[in-house]
């Protein structure tokens, strides 16, 4: 039972994850969300497009730095065909949007804040994820 | 603010790597909670929620940020259906693909093709929302 589970790199990259959004607070005033600051380049330029597209330079930097130095941390073959993962993308864009908030935004920024908006969200996306995985690996991959 | 910005950048993505969270086979192994269950993705956003909580505390002290003029909170506490409709077609891309944002973003540098098939589609997700919004 649990033999992929890793708490301790967990804890560890989650309290990074922590630390750079709590800057992003602390520094600038800004509650960070990644769906927002992708999202938020993609219209007209405006005040805020310099640093999104700073930040997202920088998460492909950080890409490039595991890929170098922590190579099987961003090493994976996936069991989903691209025509899958196409469609995962456009519901992830689409529905980050709609809901104005992913992962880091609803999840972690929001729960830190003890957002009752945020909770129904993370809540919301956590169980279709849970029912998604359960029912493409009863229906699918059998 | 370009330059602190993308060094912000690179501490995320170095956490989500550390974390394990940029490989989708470990997010949909945390997905799977009536399979194979790996609890990862549960402690890093107790480390993650821990931090900026604690951040949280510290900065409501203040009256500004160090370099900004406010504090830009969030102001809607709405629940409508589209925070829920949101949340739920957001949810099934995440258990198809096994990809969020950020580690989509992060892992696309390497050049992995799905992350790149991820990252373009979701950026086209996004304009079709914005048309239309």
């Amino acid at each position: 039972m649990f033999e992929h589970f890793t708490p301790w790199s967990a804890l560890a990259g989650g309290a990074l994850i922590g630390l750079s959004t709590s800057l992003m607070l602390g520094l600038e005033g800004r509650v960070l969300g990644i769906s927002g600051v992708v999202g938020g380049c993609l219209g007209k330029p405006n005040a805020d497009t310099g640093w999104r597209a700073a930040f997202i330079a920088g998460l492909l930097a950080g890409g490039l730095l595991l890929f170098a130095f922590l190579p099987d941390q961003v090493t994976f073959v996936l069991d989903r065909s691209l025509p899958v993962v196409a469609v995962a993308g456009l519901l992830v864009g689409f529905g980050t949007r709609m809901g104005n908030g992913c992962t880091s935004g609803h999840g972690v920024c929001g729960l830190s804040r003890f957002s009752v908006r945020s909770l129904v969200a993370t809540c919301t996306f956590m169980g279709a994820g849970f029912a998604t995985v359960f029912l493409y690996r009863t229906l699918v991959t059998g | 603010m370009i330059w602190r910005a993308f060094g912000l950048g690179v501490l995320f993505a170095i956490g989500l790597g550390i974390s394990g969270m940029t490989l989708p086979t470990k997010v949909i192994g945390f997905l799977d909670l009536f399979g194979d269950w790996d609890p990862s993705l549960a402690l890093v956003m107790v480390g993650a929620i821990g931090v900026n909580a604690l951040a949280v505390a510290l900065v409501k002290k203040r009256d500004r940020p160090v370099f900004g003029a406010s504090f830009r909170w969030p102001t809607r506490h709405d629940i409508d259906g589209r925070l829920i409709g949101g949340a739920v077609l957001f949810g099934v891309g995440w258990g198809l693909g096994g990809f969020c944002p950020g580690p989509g973003v992060v892992s696309a540098a390497t050049g992995a093709i799905p992350s790149l098939v991820f990252v373009g589609a979701m950026v086209a997700g996004m304009l079709v929302h914005r048309v239309v919004e």
